[in-house]
């Protein structure tokens, strides 16, 4: 089982906020967690204190039964002594140096051999045989990043931590490595903290979220519940106007998919997905009706009943419970008025395939 | 400079005297050499300073990474104070600094009495006096370049290395030191031929002794003195001719090596 990691520490700068971590990831249970928040947040700072980049003011940081940071005891490892992987937002590859070479760079003082078959294993592992001789300069953004991250594992780290690991891609590259990087943090088992602003990447990545707002974590557990059960409004706001739920593609048919979410069946466009996934929908393409059975060209019609309706400026938010699942819709005050939606309205969810947005959940 | 009412007379006397002897020395020991030849290229003057030169930027180089290197790095808050001494050669005239360096050299000075004592030989007017003085005379021309090539290093790439276990001097020699290989050369070059230019230093320190501390630049200034201006010419030409070919390679070979252009690069093996 792998070991458990214990941050609480304050990180104070001079002129701006303090950054409050308080964060416990239990070994074993789910190896990814994602540091989620805004920009600004704070996440960064807790995971430069977490690799020991940058020295707290006040607290501790404590791996499996070594303590990293105790400012009581004026106690700090630094990061050089810390066995920690880390990815950087910009991946930070050693420009004078090729691929192999960065790879093998964290492996000195081994024998030649030894150093030789692990760099060659990192490399393979990340797709990257051929490349070994290529500086950084002469690869694309993808292969840098794959490069960054043989890199942080060749020398088998007890922990990862990955800075925004795709952000500095385009779209295509994005999501293409996004479900390659899951698979690899998964087949690799060792713990890993992964700091990003991007819900699909939280969704995609993690097993467990903890979720930063203003310097301090809000909440912290596993992935759908922060989704579908926001600890209080400006982690609901920060995670997302979207409704977010576990679903699995059971079918397809003529380009659709049917997934099953909670016992409700949708149709969504055929992505080339299979298995579990994720259900993203914007409250604003839900259409609520009244009784429905009217015609239209939307191709998912949802019973529910209304459970709260909140104004919000122009708009009005109403959640839903269709069966186990929640959604939310954003409709107008006018809207909301005519249809005389209030708590217990039985209504229909109206949801064109198209509006819903299918992420890979392995 | 004519002499001010309500000057002391010792003072203007005590001026006039610490000025006097040099300039006679200088004259006096151009007068007493041999006629020379029209167009005489003092050869072993030349000599002297290319071995004075490349004695100057190797001890840079041994000093000044070091230095450079905290410069670059280190978040103490005097750091300023060490600027400065640093770059002090740049702005003060050399007789200025050669003076205190004189001072510090000779009989009486600290570091000229531990000399004496230990070794029983004197520093000023030798050619390890020279090199002393050479040596703190250059020193910003080798630092500046090198720490400014130390900080331009992007931060990121140090605490990758870090992470990945290197220590300070390991992440300094295997990813700093590479990094600023243009800085680096251009710290040597600028010292050797800084060195090999310098003029005031050597004659407060290092006198015109042929062969010992005899430079370039002071059989130039001799040969002008005892109006002998084809040599003077020649050697001169000598002198740039050499300084220009040492600048030049040095750009040449750093255009080839630091490319900015990736796709101008050689292809991958």
């Amino acid at each position: 089982m792998a070991a458990s990691l214990e941050a609480r520490f304050v990180r104070r700068f001079r002129g701006g906020p303090a950054i409050h971590a308080d964060l416990v990831l239990p070994g074993g249970d789910g190896p990814v967690t994602v540091l989620f928040g805004p920009s600004g947040s704070g996440k960064t700072t807790v995971l430069r204190a977490l690799a020991g980049l940058d020295r707290p003011e006040e607290g501790t940081i404590v791996h499996g039964d070594e303590t990293w940071l105790d400012t009581r005891l004026g106690l700090f490892v630094p990061a050089r002594r810390r066995h920690i992987g880390l990815l950087f937002q910009d991946y930070a590859l050693f420009p004078h140096l090729s691929a192999h070479e960065n790879v093998a760079f964290g492996l000195h003082g081994m024998p030649a051999a030894e150093r030789d078959r692990r760099t060659a294993a990192a490399l393979a592992l990340l797709k990257l045989e051929g490349l070994g001789a290529r500086r950084p300069s002469e690869l694309s953004g993808g292969q840098r990043q794959r490069v960054a991250l043989a890199r942080a594992i060749a020398p088998s780290p007890r922990l990862l931590l990955l800075d925004e690991p795709l952000s500095a891609l385009d779209g295509p590259t994005r999501e293409e490595l996004r479900g390659e990087l899951r698979a690899l943090l998964l087949r690799l088992g060792v713990p890993a903290v992964v700091v990003t602003h991007d819900r699909i990447e939280a969704l995609a990545l993690g097993d467990r979220m903890a979720v930063m707002v203003d310097g301090r974590i809000r909440q912290h557990g596993r992935v759908a519940d922060v989704f579908e059960r926001p600890a209080d409004r400006e982690v609901a706001r920060c995670v997302g106007v979207e409704t977010v739920l576990a679903g699995r593609i059971v079918g397809a048919a003529e380009g659709l998919v049917t997934v099953e979410v909670h016992g409700l069946r949708l149709a969504a466009v055929d992505r080339g997905l299979g298995g579990d996934v994720w259900v993203l929908l914007r409250a604003e393409d839900v259409v609520l009706e009244r009784g429905g059975g009217t015609r239209s060209s939307a191709r998912n019609h949802l019973p529910g009943r209304v459970t709260t309706v909140a104004p919000e400026g122009p708009l009005v938010r109403v959640t839903l419970a269709c069966g186990e699942a929640r959604l939310s819709a954003l409709v107008t005050r006018a809207s909301c008025t005519e249809l005389a939606l209030e708590e217990g309205a039985e209504v229909f969810a109206v949801v064109k395939a198209p509006s819903l947005h299918l992420v890979p959940r392995i | 400079m004519p002499p001010r009412p309500g000057l002391p007379a010792s003072l203007i006397i005590a001026a006039r005297d610490a000025r006097t002897p040099r300039q006679r020395r200088s004259r006096d020991d151009s007068r007493s050499r041999p006629a020379r030849p029209a167009l005489s290229v003092d050869v072993p003057a030349l000599l002297l300073s290319l071995k004075l030169s490349a004695a100057t930027a190797a001890i840079l180089v041994a000093l000044g990474l070091p230095l450079a290197a905290w410069l670059a790095f280190s978040p103490a808050r005097w750091k300023p104070l060490v600027e400065a001494v640093v770059a002090l050669p740049i702005v003060l005239p050399p007789t200025v600094l050669g003076f205190y360096v004189l001072l510090l050299l000779g009989p009486h000075g600290p570091v000229g009495r531990a000399v004496e004592s230990l070794f029983g030989a004197r520093l000023p007017f030798t050619f390890e006096g020279l090199l002393i003085a050479s040596v703190l005379y250059s020193l910003p021309f080798a630092v500046q370049p090198f720490a400014a090539s130390f900080a331009a290093v992007d931060r990121s790439l140090l605490e990758a290395a870090a992470s990945l276990g290197a220590s300070r001097l390991g992440t300094f020699r295997r990813v700093v030191l590479p990094l600023s290989r243009a800085g680096v050369i251009t710290g040597i070059v600028l010292s050797f031929a800084h060195t090999l230019g310098e003029f005031g230093v050597v004659l407060m320190i290092g006198g015109n002794i042929p062969g010992e501390t005899r430079t370039v630049s002071v059989a130039i200034y001799d040969h002008v003195q005892a109006l002998d201006y084809d040599s003077a010419g020649a050697t001169s030409l000598v002198l740039l001719a050499v300084s220009f070919a040492v600048l030049a390679t040095t750009y040449a070979l750093q255009r080839r090596t630091v490319s900015a252009w990736p796709l101008r690069s050689k292809p991958a093996s």
